[in-house]
């Protein structure tokens, strides 16, 4: 009952139902009027042969009956009778007497006037003497079950011959002597119009079944089909697959619903991505809280028993030296734990002038036995005359470790080889110089968190221009160009109207005195406090930016650390991900932490790193951390 | 008549009730312990202490239940808070709510003992202050300037910096000051993060609180040549640092403004 229910739901049959009711009623109409004219037609043309058949009839007894030889006329009648489609000839007298007849029972039989035979002339008190020619046919059925039958009356008039002829039978007075009555069986003609009707069923079965067959095709094609893809998707996405997409997507208004939905779907993908994301953020924390809580305490018997034992050993060096070690590694761990409550926030580095060869030694030596399961070679080429940087030592061996560990890991058992290099560079400011810091002359701050460009804070200010008002976000890099307009009419080139002011306060930030160089147009003056001020071409014609303290500093160098491994290698899809929170390879031994908190960690340095692989070749991360420049490093 | 005893140790764990008790044994100072905040009221009811150092997480009854607890009792017994979660939080949200100092674990020998010390320091200014000892002088800070707990202060310049230093009761906390180390220019404060160490003559190190997150602009370098300028003017010519603050609306909630002290 419900499986029938549901077909009667399907869109495919009420389409079908619908188109077939309305080709049942223009098919039927059709037919009934084709039908009635078809029949219309035969019936007029036995008519007519009927009406032939009683004239002929008439005349070729006309001279036995003037001649009065009745036996001839019988004869006559009977001949013609014989014929399988005529049904009877009778000839009346005035009073209703038949005659003659093809019946030879009937003779002599007295005829009521209400008979059919005489009804036509008689319906009337007084008798028609002249009938039209369509009033002289009826069509009757002998018994309910016998054939159709149609008759036709023709009347005979008293004529001069007649009533001159020998006989005497009629008087001149009579005008109308008796009526020559022929029945012709229709059986042939209605077994004629049974067949056509039959035809025109026996067709418009044909016709709606068809257009149920097409209709019912083409709406599973294009209807039944999609909606059914459609369906699915839905049900693939409420059992949580979000990266289910619809494919061969037609041009319709189905392809487009489709298409809507793959969208609608790559949102909540994005959407439910994010909210992964901090989800695993904050369950993180908390187990951080609660690892911290858990491994504290503990480390405070630790930490307190062996820093009392260092100031009640003094004269003795040999423990000294050992429970420095303790001590040393009680506060590594304090530091890592930390680092662990601090991971979510912005943990500020503690800088100190580091020797980088020396940070990259104690992590070789952490990693030491690690190397030796893995039979894996390490290389050091160190410039010996590289000068300490500002970072912080913890921080910086936490990188190295993390990054050994990885190529350990990518390497494998079979062992390889892991080079490390450093060495110094020195690199324009221009392009690698991040704007951490920006105000107006009113101290407002114009770093917006919310627009990043290139993944760091931009700097946004208030743009009017020819009477529109929008923002601007400007690229965080200093000589970057990747800034974002957004105003109305973005039409910079009438180079006058152009105003930037703190999106804050509204001070302009334009100065006056003072020409774009490249393109004259006007500029713009941001001060970054504590370290002068950033100029730029205001009408974003050219790229032109100067910053004058930085570039006072000339190229700033840099410390460039290289860790090559000759491992398996990063797929290229993964590349550019490694550094996002959670992207792990390592399936449930990676916590998916260390590659981003390297970033984090040389990003707080205002370091960059970057990474090259190649499949089956390896891996090397490169990265570069400026030299002890505290004046005129940038935050 | 009570007893009356120095420290009261409150710590669900024992190994860190004797580390913290090997340390006030070592200094002289007499000591009791317990594993709950509500047996630590009652202790409190029948002995006097000098200074309490309370765990934040604690069965039942947590740190700060326990300090608003105190509060509603008017016991003004100084309470220093520690735990194991350290996090920046915590440590304002301690500060804030009255405890005098935050020592987040695992800690030293010599950074116990240096809190220790400037917190028994404190609890007898504050005697002397209610028994109107006129030898002790504490000079409130300004009123328009902001506290971090009782030890640092923060004030807003007309140019949007902020300026940033330590209280006069702060500094009466600690003896003679030997050597003062700051941070330098361009680098970042966190509130409550450590900002500056004072190296007194007791051979102890001092760590005080940054009141506010910010970048150093500028730091009184006159102080490294002579510290006494800390006592002398702690509020003007004794300032530390001057920063950019960089999220100086959420955190001046978390400061106590020194107009409060003058009701």
């Amino acid at each position: 009952m419900n499986s029938i229910k549901k077909i009667f739901r399907k869109i495919s049959l009420k389409l079908i139902l619908v188109v077939s009711v309305t080709a049942i009623l223009i098919i039927g109409v059709y037919s009934y009027f084709n039908i009635k004219s078809q029949s219309d037609v035969l019936l007029g043309e036995v008519e007519r042969h009927a009406n032939q058949l009683s004239e002929t009839v008439k005349n070729s007894t006309r001279y036995e009956m003037l001649l009065n030889q009745r036996e001839h006329i019988h004869e006559i009648i009977n001949t013609i009778g014989n014929d399988p489609a005529i049904n009877d000839i009778r000839i009346l007298n005035k009073e209703g007497k038949i005659i003659y007849s093809t019946q030879k029972e009937d003779i002599g039989r007295m005829l009521d006037k209400r008979a059919e035979s005489c009804y036509a002339c008689h319906a009337e008190n007084k008798p028609l003497e002249k009938l039209p020619m369509k009033e002289r046919t009826r069509v009757f059925r002998a018994h309910p079950d016998s054939s159709r039958i149609l008759g036709i009356i023709n009347p005979i008039y008293n004529e001069k011959s007649c009533y001159e002829a020998d006989c005497h039978v009629h008087p001149q007075s009579a005008k109308v002597l008796g009526v020559l009555d022929v029945t012709i069986s229709l059986d042939e003609v209605d077994k004629q119009i049974q067949q056509n009707e039959m035809r025109e069923l026996i067709f418009a079965v044909i016709a709606i079944s068809a257009v149920g067959l097409i209709i019912g095709m083409f709406v599973k094609r294009w209807v039944d089909g999609p909606v059914k893809e459609l369906v699915k998707a839905t049900d693939q996405v409420a059992a949580g697959n979000l990266n289910y997409v619809i494919k061969n997507l037609s041009s319709d208004e189905l392809g487009t619903l489709g298409k809507s939905f793959n969208n609608m779907i790559k949102k909540l993908d994005e959407i439910n991505q994010q909210l992964y994301q901090s989800t695993k953020m904050a369950s993180l924390g908390q187990l951080a809280a609660g690892v911290a809580h858990e491994i504290n305490n503990p480390l405070t018997g630790v930490l307190t028993y062996s820093s009392y034992l260092l100031k009640r050993t003094k004269d003795n060096p040999q423990i000294q030296e050992d429970l420095s070690v303790i001590v040393r590694e009680a506060l590594r761990s304090r530091e890592i734990v930390k680092g662990l409550l601090d991971f979510s926030r912005q943990s500020t580095p503690k800088k100190s002038l580091i020797d980088i060869n020396e940070i990259i030694n104690r992590a070789i030596a952490v990693v030491n036995n690690q190397l030796k399961i893995n039979k894996t070679n390490l290389v050091k080429r160190f410039d010996g005359t590289i000068s300490k940087i500002t970072a912080d030592a913890n921080q910086i061996q936490q990188v190295f470790v993390n990054l050994f560990v990885n190529a350990i890991d990518a390497i494998g058992q079979s062992g390889g080889t892991i080079t490390v290099q450093t060495s110094q560079i020195s690199l324009s400011p221009k392009g690698i110089t991040q704007i951490k810091n920006a105000v107006c002359p009113k101290m407002h701050s114009l770093i917006d968190a919310e627009v990043k460009i290139g993944g760091m804070p931009s700097l946004l200010l208030k743009i009017k221009s020819n009477g529109n008002e929008g923002f601007v976000s400007l690229d965080p890099i200093y000589g970057g160009r990747r800034h974002n307009l957004r105003i109305a009419h973005n039409n910079l080139t009438r180079r006058s109207g152009i105003n930037l002011t703190c999106p804050v306060c509204d001070f302009s930030l334009i100065e006056k005195n003072n020409k774009c160089p490249d393109c004259g147009g006007p500029i713009y003056k941001i001060q970054i406090p504590n370290q002068g001020y950033l100029e730029g071409c205001a009408s974003f014609q050219d790229d032109w930016q100067r910053w004058g303290w930085i570039d006072s500093a000339g190229e700033r160098k840099f410390v460039e650390i290289n860790i090559s491994d000759t491992g398996r290698g990063i797929p290229p899809e993964n590349l550019n991900k490694i550094f996002e929170p959670f992207f792990t390879t390592k399936g449930q031994h990676g916590t998916g932490l260390g590659l981003s908190v390297i970033w984090g960690i040389i990003d707080n340095h205002n370091g960059t790193i970057s990474v090259q692989s190649e499949i089956g070749v390896g891996t090397t991360f490169s990265i570069r951390i400026p030299k002890s420049d505290s004046d005129r490093s940038v935050k | 008549m009570k007893d009356s005893k120095n420290i009261l140790i409150i710590d669900d764990e024992q190994v860190v009730i004797n580390s913290i008790s090997k340390i006030a044994e070592e200094e002289g100072f007499s000591f009791d312990s317990v594993n709950d905040a509500s047996l630590a009221l009652k202790k409190i009811s029948t002995t006097d202490f000098d200074l309490i150092i309370c765990d934040i997480m604690l069965p039942e009854m947590d740190g700060f239940q326990f300090l608003s607890k105190l509060n509603s009792k008017r016991i003004d017994t100084p309470v220093m808070m520690t735990t194991g979660y350290s996090t920046i939080e915590n440590a304002v949200k301690s500060l804030y709510s009255g405890a005098i100092e935050f020592i987040p674990k695992p800690f030293t020998v010599d950074e116990m003992t240096s809190v220790i010390s400037r917190g028994m320091k404190y609890s007898i200014l504050m005697k002397s202050k209610k028994a109107h000892d006129d030898s002790i002088i504490l000079v409130p800070c300004p009123s328009k300037y902001f506290r971090l707990g009782y030890s640092g202060w923060m004030n807003q310049e007309p140019d949007g910096s902020v300026s940033i230093g330590a209280t006069d009761f702060f500094i009466k906390t600690l003896e003679q000051i030997r050597k003062i180390e700051l941070f330098d220019i361009n680098e970042v404060l966190t509130q409550a993060a450590p900002s500056a160490k004072f190296e007194t003559e007791d051979d102890l190190t001092h760590q005080l609180y940054a009141v506010i997150s910010g970048i150093i602009i500028a730091k009184n370098n006159r102080l490294l040549e002579e510290p006494e300028l800390l006592e002398k003017d702690p509020y003007f010519d004794g300032w530390i640092y001057r920063l950019i603050p960089t999220a100086l609306d959420y955190e001046m909630k978390l400061l106590i403004p020194c107009s409060s002290d003058r009701a």
